[in-house]
């Protein structure tokens, strides 16, 4: 009875084909590292996110007047909502953690690289939508650096020229940032957004299932199936979608089902990973003043500029880089082209090896100045832009830069080592 | 290159910290929000002190009387004043535009100070007050220069004045600053008064995030299951991964 019944189903819309396809056949190399966490990470947060918020909206008040109080109602009259709040601010600042660390990994293994670069372009529209996501978000909660950190960024787009004033205009739907700006911020965050979010995470999956997983070695475990191709006992004993052997044209090696080799693995990194989120979440969720900030605690008040308007960590890399040219239009631009730079990996790195395992010494050292530059530009970002700071800040937006420049020319004839045939 | 960098993020770190604080060194007040007694003397402190300009108009009544083990009955006749329901918020009859006029800035709501400005800064802050006669309510603060704010616990501390002794510095005599000292009018001694503001520092820090302490129980609870959940998984993949290797 239950088996007709699944064949009548599976007849009309295959679902264990489609999980066998994505989950239980799914041939994953099987030498990912610690790296490969960050990915399904990732979507553990965005699914935190998504709950919490669901819950955080039943008792938030989306108005000028009524949104600060309504935090403090979450935070001291709803049951748990504390917890909730806290789950939902501190899973922000997760979001960013785990996806630069997801985008390290990529660059590290060369994971957008041809046939990945799709798949990259699809990761970076994600993190500019996160981005968006997370600037709206943290307008709602209506504090001063609510309120003046989105005076700054929306700022940003008034350096434009001859449309820059009334673009501004159209963002806040006034003249100033006020309540209905709030209301406009509060639909696209609740809605819009994360519905773009989910589209394209969903379309970042099927990029990747369709090119394949790449893995820390950077070589193809899916092979011409000429003849050549040895396999191991270990090969031949899981079997995988015939989609990925292409009806016998490809073998597959080195590789293991999704499910239940990483599936499990994963559970191992969730766990990890929700030990450091919790233990920030109940102990300090205010993450030394980066995740929520001192001056977020008191309500907007738009006759009274804090001391010093920093945004949220997440942005600071690119915020001192808007800060450090002098030029407010071309600090923008500058700022923008810094992501552009970040999408057009695929094609600014020429060469044909991927992992940094088997590159060049030199491209070792470029991207160690990648991650120097980053994490520098990070903190400067939250420092006023004064005398020494702004220095090291164009200093290192320049080695930011740099670091595409150099790669577009040393990687088309790049002195690599040769590579394995298998993974290692 | 590894040293370097240490020390060029430790010379970042510390430009921060700098940038964060005002030039006053702050005092650290250990806070203890198990303390009850000092959380309740400083609820009262707040009623009798501060109640009368700010506000804490996030918190109600009710609250601070179950998070203090302060009885309903008993909260109601020594630490409500005008006729207020329990449930309701802690609040005044000021309005903004009166506390504008009469101190040139409207009295900030205090549900949330602490975590504005922090424990250390409250608790210096309250201990900074001085004679100046320039002043219109003739005290000004070290930690916040200028405030517009009356020393409203002067009947607790005296009034505190600035001291100078003689002393050689360089072979010169010179006056040389030691510190405040009071003129002995106040209720309480010198280490009294410390202990009164730090049980209101502790106060404002509850009030600040009253389900601080719910929360550290709770976390415990669940890194405690957290780590059992780390430990059952990573042996579950080690089991499945037996296949692999």
């Amino acid at each position: 009875m239950f088996k007709n019944l699944m064949s009548w189903i599976e007849y009309r819309l295959p679902f264990m084909d489609k999980m066998n396809l994505h989950v239980m056949q799914y041939p994953a190399p099987k030498n990912f590292n610690f790296w490969y966490f960050f990915g399904s990470l990732a979507m553990l947060v965005l699914v935190n996110q998504i709950v919490t918020g669901i819950w955080l909206t039943m008792n938030y008040e989306p108005s000028a007047e009524g949104a600060f109080a309504s935090i403090e109602y979450i935070m001291r009259d709803v049951d748990y909502g504390w917890l909730l709040r806290y789950m939902h601010s501190t899973g922000a600042s997760a979001f960013f953690v785990v996806v630069y660390l997801h985008m390290l990994r990529g660059m590290m293994y060369g994971s957008y690289q041809k046939p990945r670069e799709l798949l990259w372009i699809f990761g970076m529209l994600i993190f500019l939508v996160l981005m968006a996501e997370a600037f709206m978000g943290y307008l709602l909660p209506w504090g001063q650096m609510s309120f003046w950190g989105a005076q700054v960024i929306i700022g940003i787009f008034g350096t434009i020229p001859f449309i820059g004033e009334d673009l501004t205009l159209w963002i806040r739907g006034d003249y100033v940032i006020s309540g209905a700006t709030l209301n406009r911020f509060f639909a696209l965050h609740v809605i819009a957004l994360p519905l773009v979010l989910v589209i394209l995470v969903f379309l970042h999956i099927m990029a990747l299932h369709e090119v394949g997983s790449n893995n820390p070695d950077g070589i193809d475990i899916k092979k011409d199936n000429d003849g050549t191709v040895e396999l191991t006992e270990a090969d031949k004993k899981f079997t995988f979608h015939q989609y990925f052997t292409r009806g016998g044209k490809k073998v597959i090696v080195d590789a293991i089902p999704f499910h239940p080799y990483y599936t499990v693995k994963d559970l191992v990194g969730v766990a990890g990973f929700l030990l450091i989120f919790a233990w920030v979440i109940f102990f300090f969720p205010e993450g030394g003043g980066y995740f929520l900030e001192p001056p977020n605690f008191e309500a907007a008040n738009p006759l009274k500029t804090p001391d010093h308007i920093a945004p949220v960590w997440y942005f600071t890399p690119f915020y001192a880089i808007l800060r450090a040219i002098p030029h407010p239009f071309m600090g923008a631009v500058a700022m923008f082209a810094a992501i552009v730079a970040l999408a057009l990996l695929p094609w600014l790195d020429r060469g044909k090896v991927r992992s940094v395992r088997y590159r060049s010494g030199i491209h070792r050292v470029n991207l160690i100045n990648f991650c120097v530059s980053f994490v520098a530009l990070g903190v400067l970002g939250v420092l006023p832009a004064e005398g020494l700071y702004t220095l090291l800040a164009q200093i290192f937006s320049f080695t930011y830069f740099g670091f595409f420049v150099l790669l577009f020319f040393y990687s088309k004839n790049e002195n690599t080592k040769p590579l394995p045939v298998r993974v290692t | 290159m590894m040293k370097t960098l240490l020390s060029a993020v430790a010379l970042l770190a510390s430009s921060l910290a700098m940038a964060a604080g005002s030039n006053i060194p702050l005092d650290k007040a250990p806070i203890d929000l198990t303390d009850k007694a000092s959380l309740q003397n400083g609820a009262r402190l707040f009623q009798n002190y501060c109640l009368g300009c700010h506000q804490m108009q996030y918190q109600r009544y009710s609250r601070t009387f179950a998070d203090l083990d302060i009885p309903e009955e008993l909260g109601m006749e020594h630490l409500m004043f005008t006729g207020e329901k329990v449930g309701d918020h802690i609040t005044n009859n000021m309005s903004a535009k009166d506390g504008e006029k009469w101190f040139g800035a409207t009295p900030p709501d205090l549900t949330n100070v602490a975590r504005v400005r922090g424990a250390n800064w409250l608790y210096t802050y309250l201990r900074a007050f001085y004679a100046d006669d320039s002043r219109p309510f003739g005290v000004n603060n070290d930690v916040f220069p200028l405030v517009g704010m009356p020393h409203v616990l002067q009947e607790l501390q005296g009034v505190p004045y600035k001291a100078y002794e003689t002393r050689l510095v360089d072979g010169q005599p010179k006056q040389v600053y030691v510190g405040f000292k009071t003129d002995g009018s106040g209720e309480l001694s010198a280490e009294e008064y410390d202990r009164a503001v730090l049980d209101l520092v502790n106060y404002m820090v509850y009030v600040g995030e009253p389900t601080r302490l719910e929360a550290r129980a709770l976390g415990y609870k669940v890194m405690i299951f957290l780590l059992i959940f780390f430990v059952l998984a990573y042996f579950l993949k080690k089991e499945y991964w037996k296949d692999v290797h």
